[in-house]
């Protein structure tokens, strides 16, 4: 596809010479997305797979070729009660997110249910309220020893045995359950939005009520978006790894994501045991992952659920509205008021005690002294912002170009581009972690411990973000656009960088600050690459963990938690005056 | 002046057949010509102008524009768009959403090889948006325009360059039926004054008739014919282009005899009189075209002349004001005519025909 470019008006005695004069920016910064793109997607994954098949290495003994990790993988017992608990946890997790989710965006969007203006801000919830801060809350709230809710039915009714236990499979579910509704709760109202009201209208004209149409109609139409839900959140489920970390593993209930974490931390660490879970949970996630996208194309065969965005008239639902808002009350409790409550509680004191009136004489500010003063604080913090902004902008400036490839040429192949883009979807945080450190262990540029690996890893995570971000605003783009930059003498690159990139902004913005964001949280491939010196607030905070620091953690998550919010709150006073997208 | 020699351009659909969507296409402008591409959606028109403009690859012929090769199959010329200095208005006038207006119109001016002051940029800008009368909107931003201050944007934006050649995709086809008529006179004038060599691309033939020097009638990737306006018009050279270019009555017969420069047709209507054409002799099937306008009625039978007289029956009539259109049996074929208002004759009444010769286009079957 090479072009030919001579200047000016002495093109027409170049023949022949026109390829010697193809040098064009444009080709050079296409093929080096290509080539990093392919880099960043494929070396993970090739390395991981041929990690699986070898044998551990010793200073003595080199590495050979063995299918003996696949035998402890998946020949034992063991290994199958791993898989098991892993899809019953994940299957759990969306299960309960979906039923949430589903409920809240019916509500939301069909019922007159007061608050509602409520139910899009609870959304932004899961972004504030890190995984790790959520599930310690949750252990402060309901652990059979120090559980707030166990202390209080004992002390009010005398219960000998803790009622609630947090450390058992569906403790792991319900909080990672509340956790991902408001994900399901979006895909859901997606759904609902575009699904023509004249079809339920046709229903409830035929006598219907309000629950039969929601039933017969609504949620059959919606039914393949909310089975792709489905499966998104399971693959979240499977994938997740603070909840399993912290409250499966102390009582030796283990997942996928916990065991490679294990096998890694183990002394002498077993990689080869590690790839060989990474492996199984790669199969379960491209599974999902395949399927998932397999019903979104599908979707569009639907003709009743169009592209279209349809605002439906709402349905009275009488005084069932104060059962609908009060679901909707208790669970913004669980999910924002009692995690912070307690975690702004257990900062105010010297020692954690459970809430009373003794403990109540204690109150202090010290614990966020101390976590201001602690050694690194600023270090960390500052590691942290420097990968979250990194990290956002690499993303979203190569996904544009990327985006640009697959959506705006017709360059054979680019399908597989937007695929090796797409790929990391399948990779588990955890796994991503594990491919990158084994593979920069062995293939040794000098990044390895050192905060460039954990940049790289931030970005191949984050990559299907940003085409996502990139490709609904480069589809908007009208091709004239270009080509009538083109027809006023534009090169590629001035056309990109005047007219394709500034026409991005909406979307490019919002990428940038959702990346920012979870990068600033994310935990699983930061766990197994960071080094000492190299430490990001969320392993810091998993740091405070482990060491019994929870009075710190919690001011720590306290701050972090605000900083958050406040950084959001910003960003949508900003963005509605420069026209961003909602993040 | 422009010319293209044996075009042919494909589209390449992932997973299908290639498509020839513009085949063999040939022809030449003259400086300061307006030449139309005139076609129903999916003829090639946009294909072909397209490929003038580079914005598409073509697979075989030559472009020339001004003596400058800017594709050549055969010399593996192929000048990117954003060197060939065409000016080029498109559909959807592609003005950029994040500029004002000034911005758009200057854009040309920014990017092109020859640095220009921002003064002198400044002076060339304002000429040009003054001559399509946007000066006193230059700040605005380019998304808070009408529709016909958009298009004559895109066209400032198209002239600010000093363009080689100017290509229109459709242009007027965006406005309203009022703001179009407007415009169309507007860009005939601007063209006529300028004296730029243009290429116009619509599928509306009554805009093509008003403003082309040449037309061009595309069908299925090809050229059909060429001429000016009123050649199209009145000797449409097939079935097709008769159509196209407006309503009109096919009748197909055999031609009989002939004196002078006259042949005799049997029709299914009776004998028609026509003008004799070089190629076509006795016994030859073929097919006429008559444009109900030239379908001449009366309540009464007319005097005797060259003209061909008919009897027939009135089916319907529909008043129009300034002219009725009817619809006649002559033996059981129907006819369309469009008559003066005067004539009376009533829906089953008898009505006389008469055509003129002149007026029988004898086309190739």
């Amino acid at each position: 596809m090479a072009v030919t470019t001579p200047d000016g008006s002495t093109v027409h005695t170049s023949l022949g010479q026109g390829w010697g004069r193809s040098f064009d920016m444009k080709w050079v910064i296409i093929g080096l997305c290509i080539v990093v793109v392919a880099w960043l997607a494929l070396i993970p994954l090739g390395f991981l797979i041929w990690q699986s098949f070898a044998s551990t290495s010793t200073a003595q003994v080199p590495a050979v070729f063995t299918l003996e990790n696949y035998a402890t993988a998946f020949g034992t017992t063991d290994s199958l009660g791993l898989m098991f608990n892993s899809l019953k946890f994940a299957f759990g997790t969306a299960a309960f997110a979906l039923v949430l989710g589903t409920f809240f965006a019916w509500v939301n969007e069909r019922t007159n249910t007061p608050f509602k203006s409520l139910f899009f801000a609870m959304s932004i919830v899961p972004l504030i309220i890190p995984g790790i801060l959520f599930t310690v809350s949750w252990i402060m709230l309901a652990s059979p020893q120090i559980g707030i809710f166990n202390q209080i039915f004992r002390d009010w009714f005398g219960l000998t045995t803790p009622l609630f236990n947090i450390y058992s499979l569906t403790g792991m579910i319900w909080v990672d359950g509340l956790h991902y509704a408001p994900i399901a709760f979006l895909l859901v109202t997606a759904a609902f939005r575009s699904m023509d009201p004249s079809l339920e209208e046709s229903a409830l004209m035929s006598g219907a009520s309000v629950v039969q149409v929601a039933f017969k109609i609504t949620l059959k139409l919606a039914w393949p978006a909310i089975l792709a839900a489905f499966l998104i959140l399971f693959v979240r489920g499977i994938e997740s790894f603070e909840v399993p970390a912290l409250l499966g593993l102390p009582v030796g209930l283990r997942v996928y994501t916990s065991a490679i974490y294990d096998a890694v931390h183990s002394y002498p660490s077993d990689i080869g045991l590690a790839s060989a879970y990474a492996m199984a949970l790669l199969l379960v996630t491209s599974l999902g992952i395949y399927y998932q996208s397999r019903l979104s194309s599908q979707g569009s065969r639907f003709s009743t659920v169009t592209g279209k965005g349809f605002r439906p008239r709402v349905s009275d639902i009488g005084r069932w509205r104060y059962a609908t808002a009060g679901i909707f009350i208790l669970y913004c409790i669980f999910v924002v008021a009692l995690p912070f409550l307690v975690l702004f509680w257990a900062s105010l004191q010297k020692y954690y005690a459970a809430p009373s009136w003794a403990a109540l004489h204690n109150l202090s500010f010290a614990a966020y002294g101390k976590v201001l003063a602690y050694p690194g604080f600023y270090g960390v913090v500052w590691n942290s912002a420097k990968l979250a902004i990194g990290g956002a902008t690499v993303v979203m400036l190569l996904t544009s170009v990327i985006c640009w490839i697959t959506i705006k040429t017709k360059i054979p192949g680019r399908w597989v581009l937007d695929m090796l883009a797409s790929l990391p979807l399948v990779f588990p945080g955890i796994v991503l972690g594990l491919s990158l450190m084994i593979f920069y262990l062995n293939f040794d540029i000098g990044i390895y411990g050192t905060l460039w690996i954990m940049l790289m890893a931030y970005v191949i995570k984050f990559l299907p973000y940003g085409m996502r971000y990139n490709s609904t605003s480069m589809i908007q783009i009208h091709k004239e656009l270009e080509e009538s930059a083109a027809m006023s003498g534009a090169s590629w690159f001035t056309i990109f960088r005047r007219i394709v990139l500034p026409l991005l902004k909406p979307g490019l913005m919002a990428g940038w600050i959702y990346i920012i964001v979870v990068s600033v949280r994310e935990l699983s491939s930061s766990i197994l690459l960071y080094s000492p010196g190299n430490e990001v607030i969320s392993i810091m905070i998993w740091e405070f963990w482990q060491n019994g620091q929870y009075i710190e953690l919690s001011a720590f998550g306290v701050m972090m938690i605000t900083a958050l919010f406040c950084f959001l709150m910003v960003v949508q006073t900003l963005s509605k005056r420069f026209g961003v997208k909602d993040v | 002046m422009l010319s293209v020699e044996n075009l042919s351009t494909t589209y390449q659909a992932p997973g299908a057949k290639p498509v020839l969507a513009a085949s063999n296409i040939n022809f030449s402008v003259p400086t300061g010509r307006l030449f139309t591409l005139l076609g129903p959606s999916g003829c090639g028109k946009t294909t072909t102008l397209r490929s003038i403009a580079g914005l598409e690859r073509p697979s075989k012929g030559v472009i020339k524009a001004h003596d400058t090769v800017v594709y050549s199959s055969a010399g593996n010329i192929f000048v990117a768009p954003n060197h060939r200095q065409f000016g080029m208005v498109f559909q959807s006038y592609a003005i950029w959403p994040h500029m004002t207006v000034f911005q758009n119109a200057a854009f040309p001016l920014q990017v092109q090889k020859k640095r220009l002051s921002s003064k002198d940029i400044r002076d060339k800008v304002m000429k040009v948006l003054a001559a399509v009368s946007l000066d006193h909107v230059e700040e605005r931003e380019a998304t808070r325009l009408s529709g016909g201050q958009q298009q004559r944007l895109a066209l400032a934006r198209a002239l600010v360059m000093e363009p080689r050649l100017l290509l229109l995709d459709e242009p007027l086809s965006n406005l309203d039926a009022k703001l179009r008529d407007k415009m169309r006179f507007e860009l005939k004038k601007m063209q006529r004054e300028l004296g730029l060599t243009t290429i116009y691309v619509t599928h509306d033939q009554s805009e093509a008739l008003a403003l082309s020097h040449e037309i061009a009638v595309m069908n299925e990737g090809k050229i059909v014919q060429i001429g000016s306006p009123r050649d199209i018009y009145e000797r449409p050279a097939n079935t097709f282009v008769a159509d196209f270019i407006g309503t009109t009555n096919f009748v197909e017969g055999v031609v009989r005899g002939g004196a002078d420069d006259r042949l005799v047709v049997d029709t299914r209507i009776g004998q028609l009189n026509v003008n004799a054409q070089p190629g076509i002799s006795v016994g030859a099937n073929v097919s006429l075209s008559i444009r109900p306008e030239d379908v001449h009625l009366s309540d009464t039978a007319p005097a005797p002349s060259s003209n061909s007289l008919f009897v027939g029956t009135v089916r319907a009539k529909v008043f129009l004001g300034e002219c009725q259109d009817f619809k006649i049996d002559v033996n059981e074929t129907q006819l369309l005519a469009r008559a003066h208002p005067s004539v009376r004759t009533l829906v089953g009444e008898q009505i006389h025909i008469a055509i003129d010769p002149e007026k029988c286009t004898l086309l190739a079957a």
